[in-house]
C-alpha cells in the first residue's frame, strides 16, 4: 500500500468504526432502553407487552400482600386514580413502604407489572412528588 | 473530504456539549412546587413531638399568618436553617414545625443544639402529612395566612439573603 | 490561622500557574534558553504550593479545626482518623483540591524528570499543563473554596455518611483521581506536540509513562471500585452499568487504547495522529467523568448534590480544553510529518485493530450512558439504559478484542503471514476447541455470551503466555512479562465473569429458624438473629452455618444495620471465600409469622474477576519498571560507552 492508500484505509477504517458502533448502539437503545411510566400513562397507552419497562408511582395505602412462601409480595402503585398491580419477589429496600414512592423494574405479564427489581432511595432529600398524572411519561420520580 | 474529516471530531464535541449545557439548564425536576399553594391546608392531627411544646393539629393554623417549616434532626440542610428560623421568630413570627421521621431524643438534642424557634412541633413519623402537603423533601416552609390557606413555599433551607422575602410573603398574607 | 495559609498558598498556586502558562507562551518563540528553563522552576514551585495547600487542609480535617465549614459538614471530632483524612477528599471542595493538588504535581514531575522531547515541545506541554491548573484554580477559588469558615463556630461536626465510612472507599477516589489526572499530562503533551509540530518516536517516550502510570492507577480503581460496590451494596452484583461506574470506564477504555497506540508510535513511528487524537480523547473523557459525577446531571445509585452553578463552571472548562485541542488538531493535524508504513498482517495491524474496538466499545459505552439525558433533552422522555443494551452490544465486541489480543503479540512488526501468526498459537486455538467440546456436552443451555467467554478465556489465556515460549525466561525482558501479564489478566477476569454469569446459583427463601437449605454444594441452616450494636448503628445479625458436602461446617454472620444519622438501613452480606468461588449471603426482613426472608448466592469463580483486575495493574507496573530501568541503562551506555 502506498502511504497515502494507507492513510485513506486508517481513516476510513477509524470513522467505519464509530459510525458502525454508534448505528450498533442506537439499534439496540431501540430495542433495549427502558421508557419509565406512570399508572396513569398504562391508563392512557394501554401496556406494553413483554417490554422491559420502569414503574414509577406510589404504593397504595393497605395493599402490600405477602404470599405464603413469605418472599414474594403484591401490591398496587397509584399515581392519582390510575392503579397498576406489581408482583416482586426478592427482598424489597428499606424505604419501601406503603404511602410511599417506588420505582419498579421489569415488565408486564398480562395485566400484572411483574418486578425484578424495586428501588428507592438513599437520600436525605428524597421524597416522592405529588402524582398528578397529567404529564405523559415524565411523571419525576427520581429514579436510581 | 479530509479536511472536513479533520473537524468531524469538533463538530461532535459541539452537538455532545450542547446536549450536556441543556441537561444542566433544563427545569429541574427533583424539586417540586406544591400543588396546594392558594388551597387550604389539608386536614391532619399530629400528636407532639418534642415535651414542652404541643403536637399540632390543622385547625391551629387559624388567626394570624405563620411559617409551617418540614424538618426533621437528621438533615443536615436544617441545621444550617436553624438560626435563621430562630431570628425570624424572634421578630414576632409564629413558627410551627412537622418533624419527619424523627425519633424523640434525637429530635430534643437537635433542639437543644440549634435552638427551638417553634410554637408547636408535630410528630410525623411515616411522612404522611409531608407528603399530603406536597412537600418532597426536608427543609422545606410553608406560608399560611390567617384562613390556612397556603401561600408561598420555600423549598431548601431558609439562608440570611431569604428572611426578606419570606417576611414580605408574610405581609401580604395578612 | 492554618486555613488562611492554606488558602493563600492556593491564590499563589494559581498566581504561579498563570506566570508559568506566559512564560511558557513568550518561550515558545524565544531561542535563548533562561525562558524555558523559568518555565520548568514555576512548575515545580506551583506543584509545591498546592501540594501545601492540601497538606493544610488535610491538618484542618485531623485536628478538627470546626472553625472551616468544610471540615464541619464533612467531619466529627469523634471519627477514626482514618476517615478524618478520607474526609479531607470525601466532599465535592476537598476532592477538587486533591484534583488539582494532583494536577500540579505531575505539572512539577514533569519540569523536573523529563529530558527525552525536544525542550520547545516540553515548553509548550507545560503551558498547556498550567492552562489546565489554571482553569481548576480559579473554579476552586471562586466557586467552591475548601478554606471557607464557618460562623458562628459550631461546637462539633455533621458526621459523613455511614455508607462511606469504609477503609476501602477512603482509598478509592484519590487512586481513580490520579489516574484521570495522569491522562492530563498525555493530553498536554499531545498539545505541545502540536503546537511544535514535533509528533514522533521521542515524544511517544515521553507520553508513555504517564500513560501507563495513570491507565494503572485507572486499572486498581476500577477493580476497587467493582469489588466495594460487590460486597458493601449487598446485592451480589459486581458492575451495574451505573452512570458512575461508566465514568470510569470511558476514560479507562481511552487509555487503553492510548496505551497500545502510543507503544506503535514509540516502537515504529505510526499513527501519529491517532495517538494525539486518543491523548485529546482520553483526557477529555476524564473531565467527562468528573463533570458528570460532580455535576449530578445524570441520576445514578452514587447520589451527589446538584449544583448547577458548579456545574456550568466545569461545563465551561470542558469546552475550552476539549474544543480549543480539537480545534488545534483539525488546524494543526494535517501539517505533522507522516509516520512509518506497515503491513494490514503485522503486530501495527492488530494493535489498529485493538484500537478500533476499543474505540468502538467506548462509543457504545458513552452513547449508551449519555443517551437518557439526550432524550429528555429532546423528547422530553425519560428512560434509563441498562445491561441488557451493554452486555448486548459491548460484549461481543469485547469477545472480538480479547482474540486480536491474543494474535497481536505473536505477529511481528511491519510485516508477517497469517498462516504463520495462527500457526504460533495453534496450541491456544486446540486448547479453546477442547473447551468448546466440554462445554457442548456439559453445560450446553447457558447464555452465549458466558459460553463464548468461557471457550475464549481458555484459549486467550494459553496464548497470552506464548511470547514467553522457547525464550529463555531469565534474560526475558521484564517489559515482557509485563505484557504476558496483563494479557493474561484480561483472560483471568473474563474467565471470572462468564463463568460467575453461566453458572451463578441464587436461592431466595423465608426461613425458620433451624431450617436448611441448598445453594449450589452448600447446605444452610439458619440457627439464631440476634441484636447486636456498633458505634453508631444497630443490626440484626443472623447466625447461618454452611456446609459442602461431610466437610467441616462453618459459620457465616449476615447483617441488616441501622444507622440513626441520617436514619439509612444497610444489608451488610456475609462472604466466605473458597477456591472454586464465594458464598454470599445476605439478611432480608422478617414475614411477621416468625420466617427471615434470606439471599443466599454461591458464585462460583467469581473472585477471578478481581485477581484478573489486579494482574492487569501487576503486569503495567511491570512493564513501567521495566521501561524505566531500560531507559536508565540505555542513557549509562550513552554517557559511558
Amino acid at each position: 500500500m502506498k502511504p497515502k492508500q494507507q492513510r485513506l484505509f486508517l481513516g476510513l477504517a477509524a470513522v467505519a468504526a464509530i459510525v458502525g458502533s454508534g448505528f450498533l448502539a442506537m439499534s439496540a437503545i431501540g430495542e433495549k432502553a427502558s421508557f419509565f411510566y406512570s399508572p396513569a400513562d398504562i391508563a392512557k397507552d394501554g401496556v406494553p407487552q413483554g417490554q422491559a419497562i420502569r414503574l414509577g408511582g406510589m404504593v397504595t395505602g393497605g395493599s402490600i400482600k405477602k404470599a405464603a412462601d413469605g418472599v414474594t409480595i403484591d401490591f398496587l402503585v397509584h399515581d392519582g386514580p390510575a392503579k397498576v398491580p406489581v408482583r416482586f419477589r426478592g427482598i424489597p429496600p428499606d424505604l419501601f413502604k406503603e404511602n410511599s414512592g417506588v420505582v419498579a423494574e421489569g415488565r408486564f405479564e398480562g395485566a400484572t407489572f411483574v418486578a425484578s427489581n424495586l428501588l428507592a432511595k438513599h437520600d436525605e432529600r428524597y421524597m416522592p412528588p405529588q402524582m398528578d398524572g397529567k404529564q405523559h411519561k415524565t411523571t419525576t420520580l427520581a429514579a436510581q | 473530504m479530509k479536511r472536513l474529516l479533520l473537524w468531524l471530531p469538533l463538530g461532535a464535541f459541539v452537538v455532545f456539549f450542547g446536549i450536556l449545557a441543556l441537561g444542566l439548564y433544563a427545569p429541574d425536576d427533583r424539586t417540586h412546587p406544591s400543588k396546594l399553594i392558594g388551597k387550604p391546608m389539608p386536614t391532619f392531627n399530629l400528636p407532639p413531638a418534642a415535651s414542652g411544646r404541643p403536637g399540632l393539629t390543622s385547625a391551629d393554623l387559624r388567626g394570624q399568618p405563620r411559617l409551617v417549616n418540614v424538618f426533621a434532626s437528621w438533615c443536615v440542610p436544617c441545621a444550617t436553617e436553624a438560626p435563621v428560623l430562630g431570628m425570624i421568630a424572634q421578630q414576632g413570627v409564629i413558627v410551627d414545625g412537622i418533624a419527619i421521621r424523627d425519633r424523640p431524643q434525637d429530635l430534643a438534642g437537635f433542639l437543644t443544639r440549634h435552638g427551638n424557634p417553634f410554637r408547636a412541633i408535630g410528630d410525623d413519623p411515616a411522612s404522611q402529612v409531608q407528603i399530603a402537603l406536597g412537600s418532597s423533601g426536608v427543609p422545606e416552609t410553608f406560608v399560611v395566612d390567617g384562613a390556612g390557606m397556603i401561600r408561598y413555599q420555600h423549598i431548601g433551607p431558609i439562608g440570611p439573603g431569604d428572611v426578606d422575602t419570606i417576611l414580605a410573603k408574610l405581609g401580604a398574607a395578612r | 490561622m492554618i486555613a488562611e495559609a492554606g488558602l493563600a498558598a492556593l491564590w499563589l498556586a494559581a498566581a504561579l500557574a498563570l506566570l508559568q502558562f506566559a512564560l511558557a507562551c513568550l518561550g515558545l518563540n524565544d531561542e535563548r534558553t533562561q525562558l524555558r528553563h523559568g518555565v520548568r522552576a514555576v512548575a515545580v514551585v506551583q506543584g509545591l504550593f498546592v501540594a501545601l495547600a492540601f497538606a493544610l487542609l488535610v491538618i484542618c480535617f485531623l485536628r478538627s479545626d470546626m472553625s472551616v465549614q468544610l471540615v464541619v459538614t464533612n467531619s466529627h471530632s469523634a471519627k477514626p482518623w482514618l476517615y478524618k483524612l478520607a474526609g479531607t477528599w470525601g466532599n465535592h471542595e476537598g476532592s477538587m483540591l486533591l484534583w488539582v493538588t494532583i494536577l500540579g504535581a505531575a505539572g512539577g514531575l514533569v519540569a523536573l524528570l523529563e529530558r527525552r522531547v525536544v525542550e520547545r515541545t516540553l515548553t509548550a506541554t507545560l503551558g498547556a499543563q498550567a492552562l489546565i491548573s489554571f482553569g481548576f484554580y480559579a473554579f476552586l477559588l471562586f466557586a467552591s473554596n475548601p478554606f471557607a469558615r464557618a460562623f458562628p463556630v459550631p461546637e462539633d461536626g455533621q458526621g459523613l455518611n455511614p455508607l462511606l465510612q469504609d477503609p476501602g472507599l477512603a482509598f478509592h477516589p484519590p487512586t481513580l483521581y490520579i489516574g484521570y489526572v495522569g491522562m492530563s499530562v498525555a493530553f498536554s503533551f499531545a498539545v505541545g506536540a502540536l503546537v511544535t509540530r514535533d509528533v514522533g518516536r521521542d515524544f511517544a517516550r515521553a507520553m508513555r509513562p504517564w500513560v501507563l502510570g495513570a491507565w494503572i492507577f485507572l486499572t486498581l480503581g476500577i477493580t476497587a471500585g467493582s469489588y466495594w460496590a460487590y460486597y458493601e451494596l449487598g446485592w451480589g452484583g459486581w458492575w451495574f452499568w451505573d452512570p458512575v461506574e461508566n465514568a470510569s470506564l470511558m476514560p479507562w477504555l481511552a487509555a487503553t487504547a492510548l496505551l497500545h497506540s502510543v507503544t506503535v508510535l514509540a516502537t515504529r513511528d505510526g499513527l501519529r495522529a491517532w495517538t494525539i487524537m486518543l491523548a485529546v480523547v482520553a483526557f477529555s473523557m476524564s473531565m467527562i467523568g468528573t463533570f458528570l459525577v460532580r455535576s449530578g446531571i445524570l441520576t445514578s445509585v452514587h447520589a451527589f448534590a446538584v449544583d448547577p452553578e458548579r456545574g456550568s463552571f466545569i461545563l465551561a472548562l470542558l469546552a475550552l480544553y476539549i474544543g480549543g485541542a480539537l480545534a488545534l488538531f483539525a488546524i494543526r493535524i494535517s501539517t505533522v510529518k507522516e509516520g512509518t508504513q506497515f503491513d494490514l498482517v503485522s503486530r501495527e495491524g492488530a494493535l489498529v485493530a485493538n484500537n478500533l474496538l476499543l474505540s468502538a466499545i467506548l462509543g457504545i459505552v458513552f452513547v449508551g450512558t449519555l443517551y437518557p439525558l439526550f432524550a429528555e433533552a429532546v423528547s422530553g422522555d425519560k428512560l434509563s439504559v441498562g445491561p441488557p443494551y451493554f452486555n448486548a452490544t459491548a460484549g461481543p465486541l469485547t469477545l472480538a478484542l480479547v482474540i486480536v489480543m491474543a494474535l497481536g503479540p505473536v505477529s511481528r512488526w511491519r510485516r508477517d503471514e497469517l498462516r504463520a501468526v495462527v500457526g504460533r498459537v495453534a496450541i491456544p486455538v486446540l486448547l479453546s476447541a477442547a473447551a468448546l467440546l466440554a462445554m457442548v456436552v456439559f453445560a450446553p443451555r447457558i447464555h452465549i455470551l458466558s459460553f463464548l467467554g468461557i471457550v475464549l478465556a481458555v484459549g486467550v489465556g494459553a496464548a497470552s503466555l506464548a511470547p514467553l515460549w522457547g525464550r529463555n525466561l531469565r534474560r526475558t525482558p521484564m517489559i515482557t512479562y509485563g505484557m504476558v501479564l496483563a494479557h493474561f489478566g484480561v483472560a483471568v477476569s473474563l474467565a471470572g465473569m462468564a463463568t460467575e454469569s453461566a453458572f451463578i446459583k441464587e436461592t431466595l427463601v423465608a426461613s425458620q429458624m433451624g431450617e436448611t437449605h441448598t445453594v449450589g454444594p452448600y447446605k444452610i441452616t439458619l440457627k439464631s438473629i440476634e441484636p447486636v450494636a456498633g458505634p453508631n448503628w444497630t443490626a440484626l445479625e443472623a447466625e447461618l452455618v454452611a456446609q459442602r458436602g461431610d466437610n467441616t461446617p462453618f459459620t457465616l454472620r449476615p447483617q441488616s444495620r441501622m444507622f440513626s444519622n441520617p436514619p439509612t438501613e444497610t444489608n451488610e452480606a456475609a462472604i466466605a471465600t473458597r477456591l472454586d468461588g464465594q458464598l454470599y449471603l445476605v439478611l432480608g426482613k422478617p414475614d411477621g409469622q416468625g420466617r427471615w426472608q434470606l439471599r443466599l448466592w454461591w458464585k462460583p469463580m467469581v473472585t477471578l474477576i478481581w485477581l484478573g483486575g489486579a494482574l492487569i495493574a501487576l503486569g503495567g507496573l511491570l512493564s513501567l519498571i521495566g521501561r524505566s530501568l531500560r531507559e536508565r541503562g540505555q542513557s549509562l551506555r550513552k554517557a559511558y560507552g
